[in-house]
């Protein structure tokens, strides 16, 4: 039973990073129906960014931290300017492969730039743990937790409270009705991009302090995909229940069926949860049935 | 797209009109095409064979993914996947059954063509990037299950498998030089046959789906069972690429047919054109070829200060992202619509309208 709880709260916490980095996700999906491939390699950017700021430069966290979102905000502006506003108007397909070439060249980029090896971020966390009853929560995973609820709570806000949130609220309903109200959908297109790309870049930073940085967390990045199917593509609040599930049911494959299977359950469970999704519940917990007329 | 024909070649027969080689000339053109690269071995040394017979592979791997992507219209990212099944199942059935490879290459293509239709059974509700992402855990799906048990017992697990030389009526098919007649034929074969089913009732049906699948079946096309038939031949196809493939490597390992190998046949499908038999075998030589060129170039980068290091590792990688994301914002139709802009400008000539 202890090992059950064990697993199951320490998936949850790990979940909780996976909604964050899936909300940038939906976000743009929403507002541009854009499919992002390269999420992941946008979280792998945003760690590594951080740890040349953090790990080579020694600046402080916070001042790291405040560089980095700056600089992966940039870094989605530019990636949105520079392959998705010349498709615009193209077929979605021809949208999801430069997304996927875009992540090919992430690839290739980021081992090219910063190394191949693993890289730590400065320790700041206390070995151990909190300890609850049977349960010990590491500080690490305790800490991203934390921080992945406080910044899924901004971005509620933002979303819900602010006059850019409103806008892109706006747009993600209707790109005419939003243009005839005056709003600049191409601007709104840039801002989500710059706010994906800061919701991976802490995801990146979470991650990076549980394990390491290093290139393979760009398949981490895939995570992205069983959580927005699993919650529905259109929908913020599916993504953020589908990411503690898609946690809790990967680490529990983790510890009970690895042994059977000699490793690799755990890395494998959330394209079942996909393929089972797609077949049983093919629009996901909360995503809409798009109902198409001709 | 079919704009220009030679000039004076007019169709006096029904038969003529629906011909896929209309002029002498062309035929001339494809007798000495074929010919020649039947010639091809002597003349390379065995690096380039070895490149030339993985092409081949490639080709056939892309043109199963041209019915799916190219014609149908659903995105597959697991065609490598796939093609480890043919693989896998061409090694187990000549090592462990001790089948003849005649025998195997029939019986793996159509298990790859089964497992990929269990794979495609979600295209029962879903289309476009939900199917994309069916496609995409089938990759890891296969592969993890290739790599586990309870089927390590059969596949060698992580460590793969060596695959036997196949014996073909007396002819051991041990050298590069025997086994690229075989890989050469079934290119041919299987471009043959592809140029060909784009044009039956299967292959309009397939354009019918891509073009809007709603009107598809205002129109009585069965969505879902021409889906799963365009899944079901791109299986097929990989699996024959898998089983040309595994005795030419000779050893067989997971990581030869893991995801990056996918996103590099879709890409190659996209930059010569998704839509046509000519743009994918385009696409697969332009891209192996500046995959070529930049493993000849990465050392001459190297001594480069600074940038040189840094990039000569991953130079490949960067070349294709760069040469797809280019293809799609300048060229979303493809090397294939550049070589017919060439073909009605050459027949035009001199007078350009």
């Amino acid at each position: 039973m202890g090992f059950f709880l064990q697993l199951v709260l320490s998936g949850v916490m790990l979940g909780s990073v996976y909604s964050l980095v899936a909300l940038g996700f939906v976000a743009i999906y929403k507002s541009s129906g854009v499919i992002n491939f390269a999420q992941g390699h946008l979280l792998a950017a945003g760690a590594f960014i951080l740890w040349i700021f953090w790990g080579v430069l020694g600046l402080p966290l916070w001042i790291g931290l405040l560089l980095a979102v700056l600089s992966s905000a940039f870094l989605g502006v530019i990636i949105e300017y520079s392959t998705i506003r010349p498709m615009t108007g193209q077929p979605l397909m021809a949208i999801i492969v430069v997304t996927i070439g875009l992540a090919a060249l992430l690839d290739s980029l980021m081992p090219s730039v910063f190394g191949g090896e693993e890289k730590a971020y400065p320790l700041i966390f206390p070995s151990g743990g909190l300890r609850i009853w049977q349960l010990i929560i590491s500080y690490e995973y305790l800490f991203s937790f934390l921080t992945a609820l406080g910044m899924v709570g901004i971005f509620l806000y933002f979303f819900h409270r602010t006059k850019l949130g409103l806008l892109m609220r706006a747009v993600a309903d209707g790109h005419d009705s939003a243009r005839s109200c005056g709003i600049r959908v191409g601007i709104i297109f840039r801002w989500t991009w710059a706010i994906a790309a800061v919701s991976a870049m802490i995801g990146g930073f979470l991650l990076g302090s549980i394990e390491s940085v290093s290139i393979s967390m760009t398949s981490i990045g895939l995570r992205v995909f069983p959580v927005v199917i699993l919650g529905g593509l259109q929908s913020i609040m599916g993504c953020i229940i589908a990411g503690p599930i898609v946690g809790v049911l990967e680490v529990l494959a983790h510890g009970y069926a690895d042994p059977i299977t000699e490793g690799g359950a755990g890395d494998v469970m959330p394209y079942v949860i996909i393929l089972l999704t797609l077949i049983f519940k093919p629009h996901g917990i909360f995503g809409e049935e798009i109902i198409e007329r001709i | 797209m079919d704009v220009s024909r030679p000039c004076g070649v007019f169709d006096t027969f029904y038969s003529k009109d629906i011909a896929v080689v209309r002029t002498k000339t062309q035929w001339a053109w494809l007798v000495m095409g074929i010919t020649l690269s039947f010639l091809i071995p002597p003349f390379l040394n065995i690096h380039w064979l070895g490149w030339v017979i993985e092409t081949s592979i490639v080709i056939v791997a892309v043109l199963g993914l041209y019915f799916v992507t190219g014609l149908c219209g659903q995105i597959s990212l697991g065609q490598a996947g796939f093609m480890a099944v043919g693989a896998y199942s061409t090694t187990i059935l000549m090592n462990q059954l001790s089948f003849s490879y005649w025998l195997t290459l029939p019986i793996s293509a159509l298990i790859t063509g089964i497992v990929v239709l269990i794979f495609g059974i979600p295209s029962l509700r879903v289309k476009g990037f939900y199917l994309a992402m069916a496609t995409l855990s089938s990759q890891f799906l296969i592969l993890w299950m290739i790599t586990h048990p309870p089927f390590n017992r059969w596949t060698g697990g992580v460590d793969g498998l060596t695959t036997p030389a196949p014996t073909i009526s007396g002819i051991v098919f041990d050298s590069y030089h025997l086994w690229f007649f075989i890989v050469i034929i079934f290119m041919w074969l299987m471009i043959f046959f592809a140029k060909n089913i784009g044009r039956t009732r299967v292959g309009r049906a397939f354009v019918a789906i891509r073009d809007s699948d709603l009107a598809a079946e205002v129109l009585g096309i069965n969505i879902f069972g021409y889906k799963l038939l365009s899944f079901f031949i791109a299986g097929i196809y990989a699996g024959i690429a898998g089983s040309l493939f595994a005795p030419y490597i000779t050893r067989i390992a997971a990581e030869n047919f893991n995801l990056e190998k996918s996103i590099w046949y879709l890409g190659m499908l996209i930059v010569g054109g998704s839509g046509s038999v000519v743009g994918a075998i385009l696409g697969v030589v332009f891209i192996r070829l500046l995959l070529q060129l930049t493993t000849i170039l990465g050392p001459s980068i190297h001594p480069i200060p600074i940038v040189g290091p840094l990039l000569a590792n991953y130079l490949g990688g960067l070349v294709f992202g760069l040469v797809i994301i280019l293809f799609l914002i300048f060229e979303p139709r493809g090397l294939n619509h550049r070589w017919v802009i060439f073909k009605a400008w050459y027949r035009l000539h001199p007078f350009s309208y």
